[in-house]
């Protein structure tokens, strides 16, 4: 382990320049052209993270309209054709431009190469090419989106998409397809990366479980994703030239669209949730101050998931004409896909049994993802029972659930590695009272958000609809109220991160008394990562070596 | 309980929706007791975060030492006991889901075309409805389902049951109401702007009850004889009668049986392969004869079809003519 280097009384003062930060990947070019042609992995994850943050806003502001709306069971403010728009933006935004990319292309990104011991991605230049595809999808999005919206919803069914629906649909299908190729480079260059550029004695046994987390979802982007754009360009082609692949008039099948979507979105669903498992061992490890419980069944259980995820795509077709062996066959493969999850789980809760647990924000937020993991995941379960599909498929039940994995679950993981790698990222230390307080609002405003949506889904209500029966308002309004409680909890991150980029004091290379390479150069690192060749020792989460947390984090 | 009409049963928990057949009841009861179970696996997990959280939190004095590694029967535990135990639950839910795929041969059958944005109704004694739908209670009813453009869903939530109406095939779905009562139809597959205004009414009538709605809606033709008349207008006596100029296929009798197809191949004449045959008359066809007829895509509607399909299937007993 580097020692901490130690601060002259002036450099540690509050808002002052220390001799790290001098010499970080931060300081080596100042001008934005520097920025814009970066090859550093480090710079090209804050050029990430800054335009998924700009789309979490813009799909947000799509939640929060629709939140409003849905307050009133008659509709207050949309028509039916502006609330379609709002739902489609909201879906296609959240999942493409932001979640897929939310943890791998920012930590991913920044974490890898300095959790194996490497200077850089195998493929530096394919990473800043990555990024700027990326841009041009995000690009067409917001054609789509300022041109007028489309109302296919974000799953684009046939024949709604390619014979009936007006708006934008080929161009924010080109959007989804564009944004896919950054997707499989990502992959691609991690699986690369992570085999060709570990440091000496960095065995595959050591990798800190956030790095199998990202193989097992590597291997899912670049397999999965071109079945997505074969799909999408299909679609394209129905809407442009009538070809006939899905129209049944000219002899094609609707729901073949739903089988080839869904090869692709089902896996798509471990891409968001693999990640944010990574990042919860990591925080879990942390937090706990201990070598993870089961290590090998951990890792094992993300490559167990990338691998079993591609088989259970036909429980979203179970009331779409489906055949009743075929559904059996799928709610099997459903129920055993859960298994490593729950491995997952009890594993992370066993970690924790006599630990010596902080109480930081960072583990606030992975405790918060475990407990909102375990319901979504469970739900799942209820929705893998065929003759319980048959009832809540469709309605705000899938809804609650889905949200419970990919907002309650990644979302959560995504606001607690920005909070544990925030002081490597950026050399500075937050207030960790606010971090709590946003945890805690994050959690609750989650909770009250979504979880009357289970009620909802069981009573019959359908997704996409926004007028609705009178009975039915009191639990909108719940939902409604937790929405905007979620809406602070997502805002004010902004003010005291922001707020500890200006003045806050040196965060110091490893302020949590973390393991792991990335905590043993300093922070921000150097543009190369390391100042001294990387020799891996120990085995992961060697915390009986670890330092100890500082005292004043 | 505003808006609804009268005669709806007063829903006395609000978190809980009415369940209007003995498939629903068997359905809830699933959902509490698999409910249970996953709250049995869940609990442990909320709790032990919570107790490890604060007793083990830093700086507190308390006996630490542990053993180091995972244990592999600890793990193959977890891993097995919650599985064996979902099992269970799957079996039964598999169960009512396969019930749900096998019509009884005595229900009911009634007509449903799907197009944005309404629900139409056909009952074989000729009735037509649009987004209400009245049925007998306690009699297996079969809805055989097509959609004029996009894919929808007839959802009722009383019954616990939904299926996808997807243009191009027949979708079937049934039911037993108990429950007299009036419960809501919805579209719960996004089918554009209207989507939200798709929806309807299922009326569950006692026997007497519904005696009565089919006399005062009773209408001159039953379904079969529509199709019979749509027969004759569409033209399709002109070739497929006996003694028609043009040589096509005897349609008595064919319903329900195995036919023969150019390739060597056999087809069961169900509804699907009658639908198929007006619209699509190029894919599968009959070993014998030429593929001449016509499309009848755009000139005959779902509806249309399914009166023809109707009048077809009323031949079915009738021995077939044997042409020239």
């Amino acid at each position: 382990m580097t020692d901490a280097v130690a601060h002259t009384p002036e450099e540690a003062h509050k808002g002052k320049d220390t001799a790290e930060e001098r010499v970080s990947y931060l300081r080596a070019g100042h001008s934005l052209a520097s920025w814009l042609t970066t090859t550093d992995h480090k710079r090209i994850a804050i050029l990430y993270l800054i335009a998924i943050t700009g789309f979490f806003f813009i799909g947000g502001s799509a939640a929060a309209l629709m939140r409003f709306e849905l307050i009133s069971p008659h509709g207050m403010l949309l028509s039916n054709e502006g609330y379609s728009r709002a739902f489609t933006m909201h879906g296609v935004i959240m999942v493409w431009f932001f979640l897929i990319p939310s943890i791998p292309n920012t930590f991913g990104n920044f974490l890898i190469p300095l959790m194996i011991g490497a200077k850089d991605l195998a493929f530096p230049r394919l990473n800043l090419l990555s990024w700027y595809i990326y841009i041009i999808g995000g690009c067409f999005t917001l054609y789509a989106l300022v041109g007028g919206g489309v109302d296919t919803g974000w799953t684009f069914y046939t024949p709604l998409s390619s014979l009936f629906a007006n708006g934008h649909v080929v161009a924010l299908v080109t959007a989804v397809f564009v944004a896919g190729f950054s997707s499989i480079l990502t992959g691609l260059n991690f699986i690369v990366t992570i085999h060709t550029l570990r440091a000496p004695g960095m065995k595959w046994s050591r990798l800190p479980i956030f790095v199998w987390s990202h193989y097992a979802t590597s291997l899912i982007l670049v397999l999965a994703t071109p079945v997505l754009a074969i799909t999408l360009v299909l679609l394209a082609a129905e809407r442009l030239f009538g070809i006939g692949i899905f129209n049944p008039a000219l002899g094609g099948d609707p729901i073949l669209f739903q089988h080839l979507f869904w090869f692709y979105s089902h896996p798509a669903v471990y891409i968001m949730v693999l990640p944010a498992m990574g990042v919860v061992s990591e925080l879990v490890c942390a937090a706990a101050r201990k070598r993870i419980f089961g290590y090998a069944f951990v890792a094992g259980a993300s490559m167990a998931i990338a691998g079993v995820g591609f088989l259970v795509w036909g429980h979203h077709m179970f009331v779409a004409g489906e055949s009743a062996l075929a559904a059996t066959i799928f709610s099997f493969l459903s129920l055993v896909v859960a298994v490593p999850s729950a491995v997952k789980v009890y594993n992370w809760t066993a970690t924790l049994y006599k630990g010596d647990i902080l109480l930081d924000p960072p583990f606030l937020f992975a405790m918060g993802f475990i407990g909102l993991f375990t319901v979504g995941g469970l739900t799942g379960l209820m929705l893998a029972m065929l003759a319980i599909d048959v009832h809540v498929h469709d309605t705000y039940f899938v809804v609650a659930h889905f949200h419970y994995i990919m907002v309650g679950g990644t979302v959560s993981a995504f606001f607690g590695a920005l909070h544990y790698w925030w002081p490597k990222i950026t050399g500075r230390m937050y207030s960790l009272t606010w971090g709590r307080i946003d945890a805690a609002l994050i959690f609750f405003g989650f909770n009250l958000t979504f979880f009357p949506q289970f009620i909802l889904g069981y009573l019959g209500m359908p997704r996409r609809y926004h007028v609705y029966d009178p009975s039915l308002q009191v639990w909108h309004v719940m939902s409604s109220a937790g929405a905007s409680i979620l809406a602070v909890g997502y805002i004010l991150p902004f003010i005291y991160l922001y707020a500890a980029l200006r003045s806050a004091k040196p965060a110091g290379p490893n302020p949590w008394g973390a393991t792991g390479l990335e905590w043993t150069t300093a922070s921000p690192p150097p543009k190369h990562n390391f100042d001294h060749p990387v020799q891996v020792t120990h085995e992961a989460y060697d915390y009986e070596n670890a330092p100890q947390p500082g005292e004043h984090r | 309980m505003n808006g609804l009409p009268p005669d709806m049963p007063a829903n006395p928990l609000p978190f809980w929706p009415p369940a209007a057949s003995a498939y629903a009841h068997a359905l809830d009861r699933l959902v509490v007791s698999f409910s249970a179970l996953i709250i049995a696996l869940a609990l442990p997990v909320f709790v032990l975060i919570f107790v490890f959280a604060i007793r083990y939190r830093r700086g507190r004095k308390v006996n630490r030492t542990a053993k180091e590694r995972g244990d592999l029967w600890i793990e193959i535990g977890w891993s097995v006991i919650p599985f064996v135990l979902t099992l269970y639950f799957f079996v039964q839910a598999s169960v009512l889901y396969a019930q749900q795929t096998r019509p009884p041969a005595n229900a009911l059958r009634i007509d449903v075309v799907g197009k944005q944005w309404m629900w139409k109704f056909q009952h074989p004694e000729g009735q037509g409805e649009i987004d209400d739908l009245h049925v007998p209670a306690g009699e297996p009813v079969m809805l055989n389902m097509a959609s004029q453009d996009v894919i929808h869903s007839f959802y009722v939530p009383a019954l616990r049951l939904k299926r996808d109406v997807v243009p191009g095939r027949y979708t079937r779905m049934w039911f037993i109401a108990d429950q007299p009562g009036v419960y809501p139809i919805e579209c719960s597959q996004f089918c554009g702007m209207n989507h939200p205004r798709m929806r309807g009414s299922l009326h569950v009538m006692s026997a007497a009850d519904y005696g009565r709605w089919l006399q005062v809606s009773q209408v001159e033709q039953t379904l079969a004889d529509q199709g019979a008349a749509t027969y004759r207008k569409a033209g399709c006596s002109g070739c497929h009668d006996h003694g028609a100029v043009m040589r096509a296929p005897s349609l008595a009798g064919l319903a329900g049986q195995t036919v023969p197809l150019e390739g060597g191949q056999t087809v069961v004449a169900d509804a699907q392969y009658l639908r198929d045959s007006i619209l699509q008359p190029g894919r599968e066809v009959v070993a014998g004869y030429p593929a001449l007829m016509p499309s009848y895509q755009g000139s005959l509607d779902e509806g249309q079809v399914q009166t023809l399909v109707a009048y077809l299937q009323s031949l079915a007993t009738k021995t077939p003519e044997v042409p020239r």
